[in-house]
């Protein structure tokens, strides 16, 4: 964070601060939509029309049509509000988990500590992917296996996150003075705790949506997850290579690239929000 | 001829209040302070006077919100931004107060090697360790291995070792017993005596005067008074400012009375002398403007009534 | 009442003993001073005596009985760095009136502004925070305060300030204080007698 300080004396129209909050707005506003379009698109635009199969990008079908003529702008956008709500939904659970597991852990004791932290370590030691497949199978996968697989699989990196912060603020010397002032502990833990750990959970919550995303992709693509009537990004994907040798370029290119770009969204959307809440940075 | 002079140095911080508002605080005005070679400066003064963020404008760390005015110049030529980061850890360095600024993943004869710029870094760090009075297992150890003293002791070598011919020390001794403390201290003064110029910040005004050649007290982001140590005698007469005699006059050994208030908040400075609002002297005339500093007696003060 | 330490030992789980038989009674209205090298226990002696830690050995008393550890704790211990005993997510007067509410006389004995009430602790001077950790400290239950290195880090003028206003209440309320300090000049200054601890 060292820069030259002499250079830095003009003040630019907007401040640090506005522009992160303005770009803030613009991508919740653009997910936002994204999920409306999902939502309100004509379901006509994707049944199946023969007379117009692989047709290339043009401004009647923005990104084109597969090869049983349905609008692949239309599927994307419906693809991407699914995997939206997907995301919300599984990074909602696991952050819901992860906030409990990382309180218990760190206030209840040596053997609900020793406990979480080795189910934190299992579950950190075997890809989540792997485990994300094996309950979304075991679960019979669809709509309802996969939310549920990615609930029970992205909590423990942000759960490790919490147990540490608990136990750091546990031990700082405010919190150790509040005891001796006679604050009973359900005081200790709303007042002092929760709000210490809050922003993480939240920051961690946003880090995980994108994560969260593009597993369910990544799932739906094997054929684990979403049933393939469903218009995922992953199935589209999925069915789209068969196409690439084809010329049909047009048909993972759009969906991939908007994908992406929902992922950085929120990515960006966490990193910005970090800067804004952490307060040794909160001035730059 | 001065090592380091720092000129008018100004220091302001923009800061948000509430919402997207940013609103200017003056941490530093007119600052001006000179650190010549052999010579230790002690720098005193309340916290929130801006003793620290003098050290970090010297080394360029201050942080991105900072507006800085005024000039430094390094053996007679502009110190840059650009010369600040080529310089410091090289010819000016730091002793940091705590164990935390060593790396904790390195061994510390290491970290001491790795400052040597000339000549065989192997051999420097036996010098320096054996003049400290480390011994030689030292070298192997892990910073948290090391007692404080120790670890102030490889701290001070890792500057010692880097050749530079400015010290900067920001509070070195808080929470020392005596002994530690006292040798603490004799080591600066060993420094000074081998021809580099030291700065000691603190604000133990005690230590300060047991092995520094000139104080210069702070207040409220300005130097008030700088003076040779001489003057901190009996009940402060020979003292310059009214601040400096009240700062005095406090210590436990002397009357243990505190004149009343405090220093102004840097977000609302009162607009004449920054001392005004609490002195004994005040008139109106001290509220018209800022005092220049000005030469009295072998020393400097920032006051027109002083005599 | 009197604060009694009876052959106090401590050590961290099977180490050293940082110290051993410990002893150390404090009347009202008195002010002890402990002084004694770094690295002796002379902190961990302190939150002993504040509750804040469970003695491996001895007992701490009051009165001759042992203190409930429910509610507010009778005898209160100010630390070293104001900065680390304040919540930085509060506004100031939160952490003020978190265990009493202090009337205006005795925010101006501790020369506390009401302008401060209403900000970050980070827009206050350590010297400021301080006077706010000392006046939280000092509720109408604390018979004994406990100033482990309390002004260690700060200007003489707000050093006097402070210990002015700490003495002003200890007179009034008989209120005893155990002075742990470096400094010599200080504890010479402060107190009745001095114990070392080795």
């Amino acid at each position: 964070m060292l820069s030259t300080p002499e250079e830095k004396n003009k003040q630019p129209l907007l401040n640090q601060r506005r522009r992160m909050l303005l770009t803030i707005v613009i991508a919740l506003l653009f997910l936002l939509s994204v999920v409306l379009g999902g939502l309100f698109l004509d379901e006509g635009r994707i049944a199946t029309n023969l007379n117009e199969r692989n047709v290339p990008p043009s401004f009647d079908h923005l990104f084109g049509t597969d090869w049983l003529g349905r609008d692949m702008f239309t599927r994307t956008i419906m693809g991407l509000s699914l995997s939206i709500g997907v995301g919300l939904l599984g990074a909602t659970g696991s952050a819901l988990i992860a906030l409990v597991l990382g309180m218990t852990a760190a206030s209840m004791g040596r053997v609900a500590d020793r406990v979480i932290s080795w189910i934190i370590d299992l579950f950190l030691s075997v890809p989540h992917l792997v485990t994300l497949i094996l309950i979304a199978f075991t679960l019979g996968g669809g709509f309802k296996g996969i939310v549920i697989g990615l609930m029970l699989t992205h909590w423990p990196s942000l759960a490790r996150v919490v147990r540490a912060e608990v136990l750091q603020v546990r031990s700082a010397e405010y919190v150790q003075m509040s005891k001796q002032m006679g604050k009973p502990r359900w005081w200790i833990a709303l007042h002092h705790i929760l709000p210490h750990i809050s922003p993480q959970i939240l920051i961690g919550f946003m880090l995980l949506f994108p994560h969260v995303i593009l597993h369910e992709a990544a799932v739906t693509f094997l054929g684990l997850g979403l049933s393939p009537h469903e218009p995922a990004i992953g199935i589209i994907l999925s069915e789209s290579m068969k196409y690439l040798s084809s010329g049909m370029w047009w048909l993972a290119f759009f969906p991939g690239l908007c994908l992406l770009i929902v992922v950085r969204t929120f990515d960006q959307i966490g990193e910005y929000l970090r800067t804004l809440i952490d307060p040794t940075r909160a001035h730059e | 001829m001065p090592i380091l002079e720092v000129k008018n140095l100004s220091v302001a911080f923009t800061q948000y209040t509430t919402g997207f508002k940013q609103k200017s605080h003056q941490v530093i005005s007119d600052l001006n302070v000179t650190l010549e070679a052999g010579k230790i400066l002690a720098v005193v003064g309340a916290s929130g006077s801006g003793k620290s963020l003098l050290a970090h404008a010297i080394l360029g760390v201050l942080p991105t919100n900072a507006k800085v005015s005024g000039s430094m110049t390094y053996v007679g030529e502009e110190l840059t931004h650009a010369r600040k980061i080529a310089l410091r850890g090289k010819e000016i360095a730091l002793v940091p107060q705590s164990v935390n600024y060593l790396d904790p993943l390195m061994k510390v004869g290491k970290q001491v090697r790795t400052s040597v710029r000339t000549g065989d870094p192997k051999e420097a760090q036996k010098n320096v360790f054996e003049r400290y009075h480390l011994k030689p297992e030292v070298e192997g150890m892990y910073p948290f291995e090391l007692s404080g003293g120790m670890a102030r002791r490889t701290l001070l070598s890792t500057a010692i070792v880097s050749g530079a011919k400015v010290i900067i020390a920001d509070e070195p001794t808080p929470g020392l017993d005596p002994t530690v403390m006292k040798e603490a201290l004799g080591n600066f003064r060993e420094l000074a005596d081998s021809g580099c110029a030291v700065m000691l910040i603190t604000h133990d005004i005690d230590s300060a005067l047991s092995i520094a050649d000139e104080i210069a007290v702070f207040y409220a982001g300005t130097t008030v008074e700088i003076a040779p140590v001489t003057d901190f005698t009996g009940k402060g007469e020979a003292l310059r400012h009214p601040y400096s005699k009240a700062l005095w006059r406090a210590l436990p050994q002397n009357d243990f009375i505190p004149i009343k208030g405090s220093q102004p908040h840097s977000s609302a400075l009162p607009p004449g002398c920054l001392f005004e609002p609490r002195c004994p002297w005040a008139t109106s005339d001290c509220r018209k403007g800022r005092p220049e500093m000005r030469e009295l007696r072998d020393g400097t003060v920032r006051c027109i009534h002083a005599t | 009442m009197q604060l009694e330490a009876r052959d106090i030992g401590f050590r961290y789980g099977n180490g050293a003993w940082l110290f051993r038989g410990v002893n150390l009674t404090v009347k009202p209205g008195e002010i002890v001073g402990i002084v004694g090298p770094s690295g002796q226990g002379k902190t961990t002696f302190a939150r002993i005596l504040a509750g804040f830690e469970e003695p491996i050995e001895g007992t701490v008393t009051l009165d001759g009985f042992s203190v409930q550890n429910k509610g507010y704790y009778p005898v209160q211990l100010v630390f070293q760095h104001p900065e680390k005993a304040i919540n930085p997510r509060w506004k100031m007067h939160k952490s003020l009136h978190e265990g009493w509410k202090p009337d205006q006389a005795l925010l101006d004995t501790f020369g506390i502004e009401r302008e401060w009430l209403t900000r970050w602790p980070g827009e206050l001077s350590g010297g400021e925070l301080q006077r706010f950790c000392v006046l939280r400290a000092l509720g109408p239950e604390t018979r004994f305060l406990i100033a482990d290195e309390m002004t260690t880090m700060l200007d003489a003028i707000t050093q006097a300030q402070i210990w002015h206003a700490v003495l002003e209440i200890s007179r009034k309320r008989n209120m005893g204080i155990v002075v742990i300090s470096h400094e010599a000049k200080l504890i010479e200054r402060l107190c009745d007698r001095v114990i070392e601890l080795v």
